[in-house]
């Protein structure tokens, strides 16, 4: 990893000219951060992506930052609403981040559409939450707010609470017009009515439906009962998070993270503290790093439990998801036991875990880790190896690694096209590269390996979770950082700095240094990533997070299309997605 | 005075079997799905039938407006109907026959063709997009599937010589008929699943998929029709199984033949719900794939060599 002495200046300097790079940002997480002019925005775009060598191929994200009462701006450029872009090279195993300032009340862009095809719904989210325009996108309409939604949830001036609104009174008026709203249009999605010689059904799936998980709606344009078109819509599950992390302290928005991918717990905890650990500065002790790498994996084969009982449901069988449920329920028994809590323990904290592991804490671990490979098996021959299930998911829903890297698919999504991907191996964290794993990779990217991709991926995360119960380093489980709140108990009688910090802590919360960091984090459902930005505060400034699901949906209409309404379903199935993950 | 008494026996035992079934499928899946079922209204939930009932009974009739109201009445009661009616030709015991047709098969094949109409002009009344693919996808399956459902009987009604199922159980004193015809046993039983859309051949109502199917937009007694509907239909194909390949009520003499009969059936029952523990749906593309492409020659190649043999030996 060259990210310290990033070349990618000198070969945009020498391809461009001089002044390509208005600003050379320094952060934190030692990304290359570069300011560019947005005249030659999309010109850098494509030759990032198409004529360099180890080009930049996967749009990781794309987000905004409303800057106008940022105060510890450390000399970069002069903007209102910078729009950021952060791209990664496979080859060089490396990032990059491009802004492009807006400012002068000018609030557009041209779209980059034409470069990453997923950049679609990224722009759109940022015109939602921030206003910003995009000129030449296919459909800049809001994504996650509804139609109806006055004001730009995202900037600054916006409120976060509902007190700081007047009182709702819904009005017939304010009735009448949201009604009419509701009223589905297919010229509005862009959906012809009809082809040369039949009519097309339009077919509202969800966003309440059985098959869809949660909160999400599908207008599926049908010939008979082939797929046509079919378009997400979304929403339904936002509940404002990113918005939260600008109210909330650096501490006290942990419990929040774990709802975003709700299925796995702490995992987004571990996620979210890497950033704010970066950023603050934090070692983490090996203990704390090793407890949490056992946890995360935990919830891992967790989260891909659920998602094999409810995909052979989504397959027309009923009972897998009874027996994935109960071993979900063995994992949370020992979470229950090591942390109290069950799917949403909010167990890490910054610095290290909230308490020790208790006594005894690795006999039941050890007989989960023996118990589940029989069960495993079993699933293989109960629903892996079924014949009606292969034949359902066999071909279905494929898409090949070029594909899956240009509309942003991580996780096994990606790994099951051959594409060897790993954010645990590439870019290890808290220590996970001394451990031994594998990384199963598929080859078709059908439905199919998606599944055989997950179900070895819980093994290889048993074998990770058995390295930890036998190497569990002694040590303390938390850091000694004073920015690690709060500081042990013990010591703050007989320590009055620490007892100081620890007032700080616990009243205010922890103020971190200003800064801007993000790490790649490898989820349960692909790469997930909190990009925070510290103004010196006691809460963060913008908390963008980065979900695997988003983009994942976004290509749902490419691999549905030709297909039928039961291979849509087992398409949704594969995907492995989760709704607050997707609307945050 | 005779024939009350019978009709009234056979209306009591289908429909306290097919009542009766909500509970022991909700006991028997949970069984094997490692939970508990409903185990809390009366000795072991089994008071659960009663709730159900009353609750349906108390539940709202409604009519959606935007259906066509007539047809959507008139759909529950079709399916109902036409298998109550098929239970006449069924001989529960020597003597325990409402109706001894000698185109017993034949009727029983007729009625089940009407009852189609029952989920195709359900789906299509309800005026639900769901509710209509759902009975799109049923005729399409029981058109499939009732060729084969007949031919794969034709075995048997030669070796019998006669469509009664009465002579048919007649015929098996010397060996039940699911020997010389397995691969006819076979294709029906397919044929029953697909008959009584169950999983997995549950394609028209297809949870994940459609909701309900073409019973979405039912509601109360109505939906309780086609819900009650379902577990005759088991109960129908299962004893028709019993009757065509088991030998009906033959069996030891130490119990009655109307106990080896339900015994039998009940045996069917039980496979039935096991099959919708244990399988995933295919798609309707495939369903159709293997009546066309496989059961139908299988049940022809079938006929021609049960045909062959009986000419043969004679």
């Amino acid at each position: 990893m060259d990210q310290k002495n990033p070349n990618i200046i000198s070969e945009l300097k020498s391809r461009f000219d001089e002044k390509v790079i208005l600003y050379y940002q320094q952060t934190i997480d030692s990304t290359p951060t570069l300011w560019l002019d947005r005249n030659n925005l999309i010109e850098v775009l494509k030759y990032l992506k198409y004529e360099i060598t180890n080009p930049y191929t996967l749009l990781y994200d794309l987000t905004a930052i409303d800057e106008r009462v940022r105060r510890k701006r450390n000399g970069q450029p002069e903007s209102d609403f910078t729009v950021v872009y952060y791209l990664t090279s496979f080859e060089r195993n490396s990032d990059l981040r491009l802004k492009v300032a807006l400012k002068n009340g000018i609030l557009s862009l041209p779209s980059i559409t034409s470069v990453w095809e997923s950049a679609n719904w990224y722009e759109r989210e940022v015109f939602d939450m921030f206003g910003i325009d995009f000129s030449g996108h296919p459909r800049l309409t809001r994504i996650l707010m509804p139609k109806t939604w006055k004001g730009y949830p995202l900037r600054k001036e916006h409120p976060a609470r509902a007190t700081e609104l007047e009182p709702f009174v819904l009005t017939d008026a304010i009735r009448d017009e949201e009604e009419a709203n509701l009223k589905f249009s297919p010229q509005e999605y862009g959906l012809a009515t009809e082809s040369d010689d039949s009519d097309f059904m339009f077919l509202n799936i969800g966003p309440q439906h059985p098959g869809t998980h949660g909160l999400l709606r599908l207008i599926v344009q049908l010939h008979g009962e082939d797929i046509v078109n079919v378009i997400p819509d979304i929403g339904f599950h936002h509940r404002g998070a990113e918005k939260m992390g600008e109210r909330q302290s650096w501490h006290t928005y942990i419990p929040y993270t774990d709802r975003i991918d709700y299925l796995s717990g702490v995992m987004n905890n571990h996620a979210y503290l890497l950033s704010v650990e970066k950023l603050a500065g934090i070692e983490v002790p090996d203990r704390a790093s090793m407890i949490r790498i056992m946890m995360s994996e935990l919830f891992r084969i967790a989260s891909h439990l659920v998602w094999l009982g409810t995909f052979a449901q989504d397959m027309g069988q009923l009972s897998p998801v009874f027996y994935t449920f109960n071993d979900r329920e063995r994992i949370f028994d020992i979470v229950s036991s090591i942390t109290g809590g069950r799917m949403h323990p909010s167990w890490f904290r910054i610095g290290g875990v909230a308490h020790d592991l208790p006594d005894g804490w690795d006999k039941p671990m050890q007989t989960f880790v023996n118990y589940l490979p029989k069960r495993l098996k079993e699933f293989d021959n109960i629903i892996i190896k079924n014949r009606i299930f292969k034949a359902r998911t066999i071909g279905i829903g494929v898409y090949t690694a070029k594909e899956a890297v240009d509309w942003g698919i991580t996780g096994s999504g990606l790994r099951a096209t051959g594409f060897n991907w790993d954010y645990r191996k590439k870019r290890p964290y808290s220590g996970i590269d001394k451990l031994e794993f594998d990384i199963p990779l598929g080859k078709n990217g059908d439905c199919y390996d998606r599944a055989l991709v997950r179900m070895e991926e819980m093994r290889q995360s048993l074998r990770i979770i058995q390295q930890c119960i036998d190497n569990m380093p002694s040590g303390h489980f938390k850091s000694d950082h004073p920015l690690a709140i709060p500081p042990r108990k013990a010591k703050t009688m007989t320590d009055i700095e620490t007892l100081i910090n620890h007032f700080v802590g616990v009243s205010w919360g922890p103020v971190i240094p200003a800064g801007e960091a993000m790490v790649p984090y490898e989820g349960a459902k692909g790469g997930n990533g909190y990009y925070l930005i510290s103004d010196g505060s006691t809460s963060s400034y913008r908390s963008r997070i980065r979900t695997p699901s988003f983009p994942h949906m976004q290509m749902l209409p490419l691999i549905a299309k030709g297909y039928t309404i039961p291979d849509l379903l087992a398409i949704l199935g594969a995907m492995d997605f989760v709704l607050a993950d997707l609307d945050r | 005075m005779k024939y009350v008494f019978i009709i009234a026996g056979v209306l009591l035992i289908a429909l306290s079997i097919a009542a009766g079934l909500i509970w022991v499928e909700r006991r028997l899946l949970s069984v094997w799905q490692d939970r508990l079922g409903p185990n809390r209204v009366g000795p072991f939930g089994i008071g659960q039938v009663v709730a159900d009932t009353i609750k349906l009974f108390f539940k709202e009739d409604w009519v959606p407006p935007f259906s066509d109201r007539p047809v959507f009445v008139l759909a529950p009661g079709i399916l109902m109907a036409t298998i109550l009616l098929t239970f006449a030709v069924i001989p529960f015991g020597p003597n325990f026959v409402v109706f001894d047709s000698n185109i017993g098969i034949l009727f029983f094949l007729g009625n089940s063709s009407l009852g189609v109409y029952s989920i195709v002009l359900g789906g299509w009344a309800s005026n639900n997009k769901y509710s209509l693919i759902g009975a799109m996808r049923a005729s399409a399956q029981m058109l499939t599937y009732e060729v084969f459902m007949g031919l794969s009987l034709m075995g048997v009604v030669m070796m019998a010589d006669s469509f009664s199922f009465y002579k048919i159980v007649e015929a098996q004193k010397g060996a039940w008929f699911f020997i010389p015809q397995f691969v006819g046993f076979i294709v029906f039983f397919i044929a029953g699943i697909a008959e009584t859309h169950r999983l997995p051949f549950d394609i028209p109502e297809a949870e994940g998929e459609l909701v309900a199917g073409y019973h979405s937009e039912y509601s109360g007694m109505k939906f309780g029709m086609f819900f009650v509907g379902e577990y005759l239909g088991i109960t129908l194909i299962s004893g028709i199984i019993a009757t065509l390949f088991f030998g009906g009520w033959l069996g030891p003499s130490f119990l009655p033949p109307v106990f080896w009969f339900l015994f039998k059936t009940f045996f069917f029952i039980c496979v039935f719900i096991l099959l919708r523990a244990s399988l995933p749906r295919p798609r309707y593309d495939q369903l159709m794939e293997l009546g066309w492409k496989i059961l139908l020659p299988l049940s022809l190649l079938n006929l021609l060599i049960t045909g062959a043999i009986l000419i043969f030996l004679k």
